[in-house]
């Protein structure tokens, strides 16, 4: 005799792979956003899944700051021959050029808040009217408001305290002319669940996220990479850690942490035995209490 | 150990000042699913407002307004996990004003959690979070009477709310109701089994959303496919597949099956069921799958494949419970779009049978306005039929939500009656 429930990976699963769909039949040129990030890594696996026997019908977009690690742009360039889906890439220096932003000065200075009049420039250039994102409710206190179809004005932005109302899984995507949506499929995921997900489905994922011998200065209380677009103070010094990352961002920005874990199921272990967030050693998060919320509002990812 | 754990879903409802941000934190905290970083952020927040230790409560607010007004705002999602179950709790604020915002936590909840305190029992607003739960049929209600240790944990005080909730609770359609004493801001029966209540034999909260069967709370009987979109390939391993897409509602579909498709009324036979890693045998709620029929048969979204000996009714005559959710108030035999399963039509609601006050539980024949967070019955009429099961035999075929047209807003939440 079958058991005739799912266990909460599947019924995660099912879940986004109904939002996928949802996407499809309900807007005119979505997209994924794809930052070569695990979680937008378990997005694009899924609507391989959604989609399966078809291609994933979706072009991936990639907001691309500049200060990559090289790793990810690898990543996402086999990732997209194997898919065999457009890729778009919005440039953080082309906005700069263009005179759009003006990059940030200082030691701590980032191009991660630039990037979104890029990710903006380029949902309006490539018409895009629902981007689909790897955002998680338990990541940031700002994050567990959002709704799994989240509206976006014609300026891109979120009103975070007049959201429409989700109910059942009725998920309203009509929107106005230049208007669009951000749909975030696994919202209901943890870090946990991401990281068992990986695991049972086998998915490759960039070997950033594998302890491995690197070059690092300590800032922040954390391994901050060595890299071309690093200015080192006077008392920082670089030396060669084994680290690996939780997170993927700006490799100016993003933190490794000092470990052994160099296969996914010992990943998932140290994760689970983790006491600080995952977001903790992202310093775009640090600047204020708020930080987040701030730059939802304006129409960060 | 992971490969037999199930979701659970839960609301919580409560007042203002009952203790619910507190008995949240306190089940984060005592499940150690808060992490050092949030505990120090929560620490310092104390600290400036003067608290005394750690308010666990605020680890709950999310967005800036809350944390300058000491409220919650909008439904927060939070997530924690245990060795037995992984839970989703959706924190949805107890004001009177935001009625909205619970009927929105509860349409996919498995469990509702509504505080009662000890000190003052069931109250009106106690009243209306029960009836809420039970509109939206979540299937378990957990009654927990907080504040025990300001009542001297006296069994009297818990006694007596029971026997204020059974007073009225019998109106209300709930198939499953528990109590459980407990004092959230010391953690007595929220994870760990109070010491000073040795009179309470049932199980701590936590045992008790780990333990409570909920493989019965869809409905595995009446076999509902609403098709999202049409997958065609015309690739060369699949050539001439036609898969119908979508999330199984309800009951269990298996290969060989003989269905039909609604509205058109054609018959087929399941050829397969597909997804990414294999061809399934059979498949159930709320499975997301591929379905292909024998048949070439035009079909597309918004239609449903249904067991031939198991129908919906169809219909263009509702009748519903609505719950308002909009500022705007409804425009008298104005047109919107309505959203059920993956149907969409134009509709009218043509009369407002009454109104129900959720403070008195009286019906309000007169006024006929409908506006935010008002509970009415309605009479609707759609363009097209509708394939519908009544919202107590199903959750997913038997809800609806209104859209304005000229706003794209979501305007209501309907329950099928």
């Amino acid at each position: 005799m079958s058991k005739y429930y799912l266990n909460y990976l599947d019924e995660l699963e099912s879940e986004a792979v109904f939002i996928l769909r949802e996407v499809w039949a309900q807007f005119q040129n979505p997209v994924i956003l794809f930052s070569g990030g695990k979680d937008s890594i378990v997005v694009t696996h899924l609507a391989r899944k959604a989609f399966y026997p078809s291609r994933i019908p979706f072009a991936l977009m990639h907001v691309d700051t500049g200060h990559n690690f090289p790793e990810t742009i690898d990543f996402r360039d086999k990732l997209i021959s194997e898919l065999g889906v457009n890729l778009i890439v919005g440039s953080v220096q082309d906005s700069i050029d263009d005179g759009r932003v003006a990059e940030e000065k200082g030691k701590n200075a980032t191009r991660n808040s630039l990037q979104i009049t890029t990710l903006l420039d380029a949902i309006e250039k490539y018409k895009v009217d629902c981007a689909i994102g790897g955002g998680r409710r338990d990541e940031e206190k700002a994050r567990a408001k959002e709704r799994f179809f989240s509206h976006r004005d014609d300026f891109g932005q979120w009103d975070p305290k007049n959201q429409r109302p989700e109910l059942w899984n009725l998920f309203n995507g009509k929107h106005f002319e230049g208007e669009h949506f951000r749909v975030f499929p696994i919202s209901n995921w943890t870090e946990m669940d991401v990281w068992n997900y990986i695991k049972r489905e086998n998915i490759e994922i960039p070997s950033l996220y594998y302890a491995h011998e690197r070059k690092v200065v300590w800032r922040n209380n954390s391994w901050i990479p060595y890299s071309e677009f690093l200015v080192l103070e006077e008392n920082e010094e670089i030396t060669t850690k084994k680290v690996r990352f939780r997170t993927l961002g700006d490799i100016t920005i993003t933190g490794g942490i000092e470990s052994e874990a160099d296969t996914v199921t010992k990943i998932a272990q140290e994760v689970s035995a983790m006491r600080q967030t995952e977001r903790g050693n992202r310093s775009d998060d640090k600047r204020s209490e708020t930080a987040m919320e701030d730059r939802k509002r304006q129409g960060y990812f | 150990m992971l490969d037999n754990n199930q979701l659970l879903r839960f609301t919580t409802a409560g007042s203002v000042d009952d203790g619910k941000s507190t008995l949240i934190g306190r089940l984060l905290y005592d499940s150690k699913s808060i992490f050092e970083d949030q505990l120090q952020a929560i620490e310092s927040t104390s600290k400036k407002k003067g608290h005394e230790g750690v308010d666990l409560a605020l680890f709950t607010d999310g967005l800036r307004d809350e944390r300058e007004q000491g409220i919650t705002i909008d439904v927060a999602y939070r997530y924690f996990t245990t060795p037995k179950r992984k839970f989703i709790i959706a924190d949805t604020p107890g004001h009177i004003q935001y009625t909205r915002n619970m009927v929105t936590g509860a349409s996919t909840a498995n469990a509702a959690i509504i505080l009662v305190d000890a000190r003052y029992g069931v109250i009106e607003q106690t009243r209306r979070h029960a009836f809420i739960a039970s509109l939206l049929q979540i299937p378990h209600i957990i009654v927990c009477i907080n504040k025990m240790d300001l009542v001297d944990y006296e069994e009297h005080a818990y006694s007596k709310v029971i026997d204020q909730f059974e007073e009225f609770s019998s109106k209300l359609l709930v198939k499953d109701i528990r109590f459980i004493p407990i004092s959230a801001l010391d953690g007595d029966n929220v994870v760990n089994r109070s010491t000073n209540m040795n009179w309470y034999q049932g199980a701590p909260l936590l045992h008790t959303l780990e333990t409570m069967h909920i493989s019965s709370d869809i409905n595995k009987i009446d076999a509902r496919f609403p098709v999202q979109t049409v997958l065609r390939p015309q690739n060369d391993s699949h050539r001439d597949y036609r898969g119908y897409a979508g999330r199984i509602s309800s009951g269990i579909f298996r290969v060989g099956d003989e269905v039909m498709v609604l509205p058109s009324g054609f018959t087929s036979i399941i050829k397969s069921i597909d997804t990414y890693e294999e061809e399934l045998k059979e498949a159930y709620a709320p499975m997301s799958i591929s379905m292909a029929l024998e048949d070439d048969i035009d079909i597309s979204r918004g239609d449903m494949i249904v067991r031939s000996n198991n129908k919906p009714e169809a219909t263009q005559d509702l009748e519903m419970m609505l719950c308002w959710l909009h500022d705007n108030p409804s425009r008298p035999r104005a047109k919107y779009s309505i959203r059920h399963t993956t149907n969409e039509q134009k509709a009218m609601i043509k009369e407002v049978v009454y109104k129900f006050d959720i403070n008195t539980f009286k019906r309000n024949v007169e006024d006929k306005e409908l506006r935010m967070n008002d509970i009415s019955k309605v009479k609707i009429r759609t363009t097209k039929p509708l394939m519908i099961d009544s919202y107590r035999e199903n959750r997913t075929t038997g809800s609806i939500i209104l859209i304005d047209d000229t706003t794209n807003e979501t305007v209501a939440a309907g329950m099928i009656v």
